[in-house]
This record gives structure tokens, C-alpha cells and sequence, in this order.
């Protein structure tokens, strides 16, 4: 015990410090930066790994704000925490990266700060879907970055890529699936409705949706496993366990470019077009610079970084990209997509989940 | 040395800080939950603050009724492997040297360092068809082509007696150890084999340690959520899979608290059974 008592400060840590602490005199950058901070909420793991080391430095770079990323719960875990907080005046991220459903759910809280689109002169760059209103026109989120979530083979088992989402339902493939587990973040039902009533219209009405529960049932067999976490499908499908199923694009693509045997598909009907929104907690006081923030992230070159880095496809027209057809086409596709229908997500929820719930468990 | 009952205030004094911990972290949040199971879900929204029974009703069904039927039968069953691999096996190691006694603690011990999720991906790749035991099987020529042992119920359930075992062995050592040797000398002097003076003599000797360790057993394996996931097919979920669903990804707070406080009633109401059942069967 003594001896750690008198070891105390070292000579090398009050030399280090000493080296710090000019290094940061020296940068006044730092300085400032810690002047002016924000908390963003990024999904953890891959996305926050992906923004840390090539989005957010050049942001403090080219801003002086100080980004401090959070790591943000999927699911709707995180829309609670911060509804929870904003009740009581907290906010644990300024800005944080919201699913549409939960941008949504949020919208009827008024949880959301309207922005101010005049300060995000770059939100012009965006596609039209991208920017999430409130009912009377003011904006409660912009596009951050959209996935696609597609067909996706092991390409020992099949040689051939399939060509539409109707492989899941051709008996040969019994047992070989992998699926989403959650209606709201499967969007089976508008696969469903896509490849075989023509469209998520389809959806519009109750005997809509039935006739869609009806079609998705007879998958049901062919369903190895229904999975929640990420992680359990991944290595299924490289190892070629579980060789078919739904997966996001951008994952798949860094896993074939590892040297698994895997791919992802576009389909003839379309991929599963998902995005995130940025978005505001009303107990935020960064309201400035927020509005900074989302303004940097919605230029065309920082949406052509994040597709290249992080593998995400932009939220801005493709006429503003400087992306070549190769790298567009490693994250995006031209068909158009299959949209999901948000709207039944908020307004018909626990039916739809009791009815799913029922189909997958029963 | 006599011990006096507590005379002044003072006297409670220890009680006061284990009193404090369980109000703070048990009573203040069950408490929470009761009150939010009553409240009004607000569809595409969070809840407010009601007085509604519709999270109960909409509970009452066959479908929950279903899953609340299996997640209590899986628990159950587990208990009931545990204790029936547990009780001979703890009973052998109590014969051993003190030396081995003590290595095998320790290994079992060290189990209990592995997280849900370890089990779980490592049973995963032990009973699947790319890489798993069934491969063994084909080489040694019982099986002709390797085949995916999960996910099904077996799966399940192997997973979570892996899991539950090394708490029931620790929970039976201390009985079994304590155990009068003589009784089973006495028993074999007497001319009982030694299975027959482990049934006879030894199972009813522990037979409160017994039914303590199955309830304990069948409470732990009721809050398992992740292995029913990763081993099982959805016929194979829990209640408490459900509950996590709509807590977390359906953001229906008041659903998934009645339906917590239902299975809570429902498991003490069953331990409640078992302890009554037990004490009538000691008068008689």
C-alpha cells in the first residue's frame, strides 16, 4: 500500500500532461470546439463505429463543434428513453437518428423541435421522401441516411442469384430462411403486397391486409429462423446454415467484400427501402447547432462519403452525386423501391402486431 | 449464548439498511409496473395515466393463454432435468477427496461466467448442420448426412438445463454435503442396494432441499428470454420474449406490465401451490 502511495504522479505523466496541454494551447481548434458541443445519437456498434471515424472529426474540423456520439438502442428503446427524458427537461442526445416509425410516434408528442429549414439551406439537395413533416407542414426530420434491406443468398448453396422476392415462397426452399421477426421492421407485408397484389396499396384496407397475412402465412415453412438480432442471421448465412433470407444491403455487401460467400440481391419487385431521420428533442438547448449539423450532413459530398464509407445510400438526388455507377450501384439500386407504409405502423399497430404475433408464434 | 428479542427502535437498526434496498429496488419498481399496467395505451404514441383493465383483457385470450401454458411447462421441465441430473451427480461429488471436490466446483463455477448469449450462439454452432455434433456423428457412420439439431424444443431445452445446472448443483452441494453418512451405512447394513438406498434413503432425507431447488430452478428458467430465441422456433417463445416485444420494440408499456404482473401472480400463486402441497404432505 505504501509504496503505491508514494509512487503518486510519476515524472512521465506530469511530463505527458505537460505535452497535452501545449499540444491543445497550440490548437485552438480544440479549444473552441469544446466552446460549442452537441450530443448525437447514432445506431452503436457498426454505424456509430463508421461515423466516429469519418464523418464527425471533419465535421468539428470544418465547424468547431465538438460532436459527442451516443450510442442509440434499435427498436423503439431509444424514442422512449428520449420521451421519458424530455418530460423531465433532459435530453441524452441533442440530435439523434430516428426510424420513421419512431419519428412518427414521437410526432404525436410534439417530442420533435420543428426546424427551420431556412437555416438547412442544404435540405433543398434532399429527395422529396426524405423530409418527415408534422400534419401542418413543419419539419420534424431530415433524411440522414437510407438502407435498403434485400434478397440475400449464400452463393455456395446457390449458384444463381434469384430474381424475385417469390423465391421465399417456392417450396424447394423449405427451411432455408432467415426473417426478420418484428412486422415493423420486416416490412413483409409489403414485400407480400408488392410481389403479388400489385403493389402496397394493396394494404390500404383491413380485408388488404388479411389477404397479405394469408399470402405470408404460406411462408411460414419454409422459415428456419425468424431473428431479432443481426448478428444471429449473419453468421447463418455466411456459413451457409440459413442460405437465404432478408438482409440489409450495405452488411452483406462488406461481408462478400471479406471474402464470404454471400450476396445481396436486388429483386425485380424492388429492395426494402428503410431510412433514418435526424431529428431534434424539444428539451435540446443545441438548437443552433443542430441546425448546423444537419445542414453539413445534407450536402451531396458528405452523402457520397457516407456511401462510400459506411455503405448507406444518399438521401440526396442522385444528380448531385459524385458517385460513379459502380459505387451508386454497391449501395442502391435503380429499380424503385419497395416504400414501406409507416402510416399502418402508427395507426393500426397492436392489430398488426396481434395478427403477426399470431401467424409467427401460433 | 441467549438472544434477547429486540427491545427499543435501535435494536431493528441492521434491518434498516436490507429493509431500504428492497423498497428502493423492489417495491418502488413492481409498485411502478402495477400502476403502468393500468394505464391507457395511446396507439402510435407512449401512454397516460389511467385506470383501464384493457391491457388485462387483451391478455385473456387463448393465444397468451397458449404461451403462458408453455413458457410454465418449459420451466417446469427444466426444473425437473436439472434436479434429476443435479441430485446423483452432486451426491457422487460429495464422496469425492476434498481435492476434486474443488476442481469440479471451480469448473462449474467458472459456467456461471458465461453470458446468455454465449450459451446460446455456442449451443447454436454445436447443434447446427454446417459445423456441428451431427458431423461426428456422420464421420463415426451412425448418420448419413449431417443434419441441423436446432432450432426446435430439445434445442431449447438443452440450452437452458446447461444454463440452470451449475446454480441446482451448488444449491443441493451444501444439503447433500451436510448429510449424515451413516444414514446410508445404516442402509446398506441393512441389506438396500445402493440404488435402492439412494431412493429410499437419500431422496427423502433431502426432501425439502429438493423442493426448494425445483422452485428456485423453475423461477430462474421462467425469465429466460434469449435462448428461446436463439434455440427455438417461435412456437418455442416465452411469455417473456412477448413482453420484451412490446416493451422495446412496440414502445406498449402498459401491455407488457400486465402481462409481467401476470405471469409474477401466476408463479407465486404456482410456488404457493407447491409449499402447501409439500407441508400437507409432511403431516400426513
Amino acid at each position: 500500500m505504501d509504496t503505491i502511495l508514494k509512487t503518486g504522479v510519476s515524472r512521465r505523466a506530469v511530463l505527458g500532461a505537460g505535452v497535452v496541454g501545449t499540444a491543445v494551447l497550440a490548437m485552438p481548434n480544440i479549444l473552441r470546439a469544446q466552446d460549442k458541443s452537441l450530443k448525437v445519437g447514432v445506431y452503436g456498434g457498426y454505424f456509430k463505429d463508421s461515423f466516429d471515424k469519418n464523418i464527425f472529426p471533419e465535421f468539428t474540423k470544418a465547424t468547431g463543434i465538438a460532436v459527442e456520439s451516443v450510442a442509440e438502442p434499435t427498436g423503439e428503446a431509444w424514442l422512449v428513453q428520449l420521451e421519458q427524458a424530455a418530460k423531465a427537461g433532459a435530453a441524452p442526445a441533442d440530435v439523434s437518428m430516428m426510424s420513421q416509425v419512431a419519428m412518427l410516434k414521437g410526432q404525436t408528442t410534439k417530442l420533435w423541435t420543428p426546424l427551420d429549414m431556412a437555416k438547412i439551406p442544404n435540405s433543398k439537395n434532399l429527395i422529396e421522401r426524405f423530409v418527415n413533416k408534422y400534419p401542418d407542414g413543419s419539419v420534424a426530420g431530415i433524411g440522414a441516411v437510407s438502407w435498403y434491406i434485400t434478397l440475400v443468398t449464400n452463393t455456395d448453396v446457390y449458384k444463381e442469384a434469384p430474381t424475385s422476392w417469390a423465391a421465399f415462397w417456392d417450396k424447394a426452399n423449405a427451411d432455408k430462411l432467415g426473417l426478420l421477426a418484428l412486422v415493423s421492421n420486416s416490412f413483409l407485408l409489403e414485400v407480400t403486397a408488392k410481389t403479388f397484389f400489385g403493389g402496397t396499396n394493396a394494404l390500404d384496407t383491413e380485408e388488404g391486409l388479411l389477404k397479405a397475412f394469408d399470402k405470408l402465412a404460406e411462408v411460414k415453412p419454409n422459415v428456419r429462423l425468424w431473428y431479432r438480432d443481426e448478428a444471429q442471421f449473419e453468421q447463418s448465412l455466411k456459413s451457409g446454415e440459413i442460405p437465404m433470407g432478408q438482409y440489409y444491403h450495405d452488411v452483406t455487401g462488406l461481408a462478400a467484400s471479406e471474402g464470404h460467400p454471400v450476396r445481396s440481391t436486388f429483386p425485380k419487385e424492388g429492395g426494402v427501402q428503410d431510412s433514418g431521420c435526424w431529428a431534434l428533442s424539444r428539451a435540446s438547448k443545441k438548437v443552433d447547432e443542430a441546425h448546423i449539423f444537419i445542414d453539413y450532413m445534407s450536402q451531396p459530398a458528405i452523402q457520397a462519403t457516407l456511401s462510400r464509407k459506411v455503405g448507406t445510400s444518399p438521401t440526396v438526388k442522385r444528380e448531385l452525386l459524385d458517385l460513379s455507377d459502380k459505387e451508386f450501384a454497391a449501395v442502391s439500386s435503380d429499380i424503385e423501391p419497395i416504400i414501406p407504409r409507416y402510416d399502418l405502423y402508427t395507426t393500426k399497430s397492436d392489430w398488426l402486431n396481434q395478427k403477426w404475433t399470431e401467424l409467427i408464434v401460433g | 449464548m441467549k438472544r434477547e428479542p429486540p427491545q427499543s427502535v435501535a435494536d431493528y437498526g441492521p434491518l434498516f439498511f436490507p429493509a431500504g434496498m428492497l423498497l428502493i429496488f423492489f417495491v418502488v419498481p413492481f409498485g411502478t409496473m402495477i400502476a403502468v399496467s393500468f394505464f391507457q395505451r395511446q396507439e402510435g404514441g407512449f401512454y397516460t395515466p389511467a385506470f383501464v383493465f384493457s391491457n388485462y383483457e387483451r391478455f385473456l385470450s387463448a393465444f397468451f393463454g397458449g404461451v403462458l401454458g408453455f413458457s410454465l411447462m418449459l420451466a417446469v421441465t427444466v426444473a425437473i432435468c436439472c434436479v434429476v441430473l443435479a441430485l446423483p451427480f452432486t451426491y457422487l461429488l460429495s464422496r469425492l477427496s476434498r481435492r476434486l471436490q474443488v476442481i469440479w466446483l471451480v469448473g462449474l463455477l467458472s459456467v456461471l461466467s458465461l453470458s446468455e448469449v454465449i450459451i446460446g450462439f455456442a449451443w447454436s454452432t454445436l447443434l447446427s448442420r454446417t459445423a456441428g455434433l451431427s458431423n461426428l456423428l456422420v464421420k463415426i457412420g451412425l448418420l448419413d448426412q449431417p443434419i441441423a439439431l436446432f432450432p426446435s424444443f430439445g434445442a431449447v431445452l438443452t440450452g437452458m438445463v446447461y444454463q440452470a445446472l451449475p446454480y441446482t448443483i451448488l444449491v443441493l452441494y451444501p444439503a447433500i454435503v451436510r448429510l449424515d453418512p451413516t444414514l446410508m451405512e445404516a442402509a446398506r447394513t441393512l441389506g438396500s442396494s445402493p440404488m435402492r438406498a439412494f431412493f429410499n434413503v437419500l431422496v427423502p432425507a433431502l426432501r425439502n432441499t429438493i423442493m426448494a431447488t425445483l422452485i428456485m430452478v423453475f423461477i430462474f428458467a421462467l425469465g429466460s428470454y434469449l435462448l428461446p430465441q436463439i434455440l427455438g422456433r417461435p412456437q418455442h417463445w416465452t411469455l417473456s420474449v412477448l413482453i420484451t416485444d412490446q416493451a422495446i420494440y412496440q414502445s406498449n408499456m402498459p401491455f407488457a406490465a400486465a402481462m409481467a404482473v401476470f405471469l409474477v401472480l401466476v408463479t407465486l400463486g404456482l410456488v404457493a401451490l407447491t409449499l402447501l402441497i409439500g407441508r400437507k404432505g409432511e403431516k400426513a
